[in-house]
């Protein structure tokens, strides 16, 4: 159902790039939140994005000068790189329907 | 970890004391924050957190060899440069230098959507990796609070800022967070909550239309600490906070006298003139010529070779110039010569805390030996009584400590009821010379008396002064049945007494001639006596003489007569052998 829903908003964001999703999950070591994190994110990818997404993941334990670069305060934070405009989601992804809304999959006033 | 244990090692028991270098704060706290430990700085917008807060960076990046990171959370890194540039911080130059690192942290709410639990590691990432690239030994954390706006899920922030605090002191660094005040609490968010080492506090206040500004240390745990509220100022040097009652009050006494530039003024001081390194308030109504006295001290020390400066707060230094001419003052020479420096400014155009700032910083940089604060009274209605106060000992105490003797005028409607701003001021004050204007006989004259001159003896003589156009003079007292005499007065009492004395002389004059006529009449007598004397004795000796003649005469006849008369018993009757022998004969 939520695959229908987001497969009919999905083209006009998508259209205007390449069609491929961008996304880099900021981490900071291998901690148990990190993991589920991940775990959340390739779930959410896979239902939704499947199979135009990549997905890079940053540990910022050993390159601390990007935690400045890129504006990360929160662990973990998601960013959506493309599509543009750039989207930030923390936390660890485990709230599925505020992710899809973060990452513009669905608008936020049906949830 | 490391770092911290041979920190901690190193320092004394107690508390170590990180120098802030902002001027004053470092006394009012006795050596500057608790070292490796966080301080908290709030106040309302405005008030100089942010410059307070990076001042105590750039001074540790500059003078301690403390590297400092500068994590900011609201100005953009250009608008941080640039309001700091104004203080005279070269930021970018810092940072090429690697002494200052300064790290904006951008939050936008609108892009950030909370999916689930999560923590501000990548914060605690971002802020060590900092600190490590350049060894920071202090930090700094703007208006931290701005997360509180920024990131959805309050407790989780509060956790995160409490385990924040406890890793900035694991970490040793010297740390202040900057706050917005809250209405119920210190901080708008609590923060002082997490925060128990030192808490400063700072405001902004507008009292008659003029802004001062305010600092108060409210915690400092286990430190002695001023607890006053400090009027400080935000000059183009940085930030120097006021204590109210300088801490210390040692500033050494010279006993080295300078002159007031009128002789006879010096005269009544004791013969010397003022005490190096001493205040003096000349106090008195318009037009009594405190300007003029001060233009005497101020060209006075020229003539020692040594540089005045002059704040005028009421006329403009051509203005002075040229009234000062007319009383043949010639201070433009000087001025071209740089021995004297004029500082012209309205007392209306900013407040106190600005006005001070201004006179220290000329003071520093002209490094003058005396000052003349022309008049004082005008920065005094600035500000309140007791900000004026605070203000005029915080500058007594500084150019004492500066070894300046400083004159400052004041401005009062009638010297019989002095207001109470004079009287606390005069406290202050070494010397106090008093003008007045004395109406009498329909003319108002100008007099002056020593109220007091510590430490000298010092004339209780009112005196009255000219001001002539050959500068200013000191006449001659003339005390008369209702006190000293002035003007008119003063003349007609001296032409009497030059009458008077014109009187004398001339007996005297007279006296003395007819001496020397009656020695002349007795020495005459005694030569006509002498000359009497002299006849009488010639006459003598011509009786003497012909007396003898006549004796001998009268002998030569009776001799005869015997002869005629053959008076031979006569001639045994006088004696035998004679007359034998002139028998035989």
């Amino acid at each position: 159902m939520t695959a229908r829903k987001t497969a009919r908003r999905k083209p006009a964001a998508v259209e205007s790039e390449t069609g491929r999703w961008d996304l880099c999950l900021y981490v900071a070591g291998q901690t148990p939140r990190s993991r589920t994190a991940l775990a959340n994110l390739k779930r959410i990818c896979e239902v939704h994005l499947s199979p135009r997404y990549r997905i890079e993941v940053i540990d910022l334990l050993e390159r601390p000068e990007l935690s400045r670069s890129d504006q990360i305060l929160a662990i973990p934070t998601l960013v959506r790189r493309l599509p543009r405009p750039m989207r930030k989601i923390i936390g660890d992804l485990s709230d599925t329907e505020r992710v899809l809304i973060g990452l513009d999959l669905r608008s936020a006033d049906r949830s | 970890m490391a770092k911290l244990r041979t920190r901690s090692k190193s320092t004394p028991a107690g508390i170590s004391k990180c120098p802030t270098g902002i001027q004053g704060l470092d006394e009012i706290t006795g050596g500057g924050l608790p070292r490796g430990r966080p301080t908290l700085v709030c106040g309302s917008a405005g008030c100089g957190k942010t410059l307070l807060a990076m001042e105590f960076l750039v001074r540790g990046a500059t003078r301690f060899d403390e590297p400092g990171v500068f994590m900011f959370f609201e100005e953009t890194e250009s608008e941080l440069a640039a309001n700091v540039r104004s203080l005279g911080f070269e930021l970018p130059e810092l940072v090429r230098r690697k002494r200052i690192v300064l790290d904006h942290v951008r939050i936008e709410r609108s892009e950030i959507e909370e999916t689930g639990e999560y923590d501000l590691e990548g914060l605690f990432v971002r802020l060590e990796h900092a600190i490590d690239s350049i060894g920071a030994k202090r930090v700094v954390l703007d208006t931290l609070e701005a997360l509180f706006a920024g990131l959805p899920s309050e407790a989780v922030l509060r956790a995160e800022l409490r385990r924040l605090f406890h890793w900035l002191k694991e970490k040793g660094v010297t740390a202040v967070i900057t706050a917005e005040r809250g209405r119920e609490h210190l901080t708008r968010h609590g923060l002082e909550e997490y925060v128990s080492d030192c808490v400063i506090v700072l405001d902004h206040r507008v009292h008659e239309r003029l802004a001062t500004r305010h600092l108060r240390v409210v915690k400092y745990r286990g430190g002695m600490h001023g607890t006053n509220e400090y009027p400080f100022l935000i000059g183009d040097d940085g930030i120097s906070v006021l204590p109210i009652t300088s801490l210390k009050n040692d500033h050494k006494a010279s006993s080295e006298r300078i002159s007031s530039g009128i002789p006879r003024l010096d005269a009544m001081l004791g013969g010397k003139g003022y005490f190096r390194g001493s205040t003096i308030l000349l106090s008195g109504p318009p037009g009594s010529g405190k300007t003029s006295l001060a233009a005497h001290f101020a060209q006075a020390a020229t003539q020692r070779g040594e540089r005045a400066l002059y704040f005028a707060f009421e006329e403009s230094p051509n203005q002075i110039e040229r009234d000062m001419r007319s009383i043949d003052l010639q201070l433009a020479g000087p001025v071209k010569r740089g021995l004297i420096r004029f500082h012209p400014s309205r007392p209306t155009l900013y407040g106190l805390e600005m006005h001070l700032a201004t006179m220290f910083r000329e003071i520093k940089a002209y490094r003058p030996a005396v000052v003349v604060v022309d008049p004082i009274t005008s920065l005094v209605v600035a500000g309140s009584t007791s900000e004026a106060q605070s203000m005029v000992t915080r500058l007594v105490d500084f150019l004492k400590t500066e070894q300046i003797t400083t004159l400052f005028t004041s401005l009062v409607d009638d010297t019989r009821s002095l207001p109470q701003t004079e009287i606390v001021m005069s406290s202050l004050m070494d010397s106090w010379i008093l003008l007045k204007d004395v109406e009498s006989n329909g003319e108002r004259n100008r007099v002056l008396h020593v109220l007091k001159s510590r430490g000298m003896f010092h004339s209780n003589q009112v005196r009255e002064f000219l001001i002539t156009d050959s500068g200013i003079d000191l006449v001659d007292t003339y005390l008369g049945p209702t006190g000293v005499l002035t003007g008119a007065a003063r003349v007609a009492q001296e032409s009497l007494e030059r009458s008077n004395s014109l009187r004398i002389e001339q007996e005297l004059a007279r006296r003395q001639s007819a001496l020397l006529r009656k020695r002349a009449a007795i020495e005459q007598k005694v030569a006509a006596l002498r000359s009497e004397q002299e006849s009488n004795e010639d006459e003598f000796r011509r009786f003497d003489a012909r007396a003898r003649d006549r004796v001998r005469a009268l002998d030569v006849e009776r001799t005869k007569m015997g002869q005629a008369r053959h008076a031979d018993a006569l001639k045994g009757m006088h004696a035998a052998s004679p007359s034998k022998n002139g028998k035989s004969r």
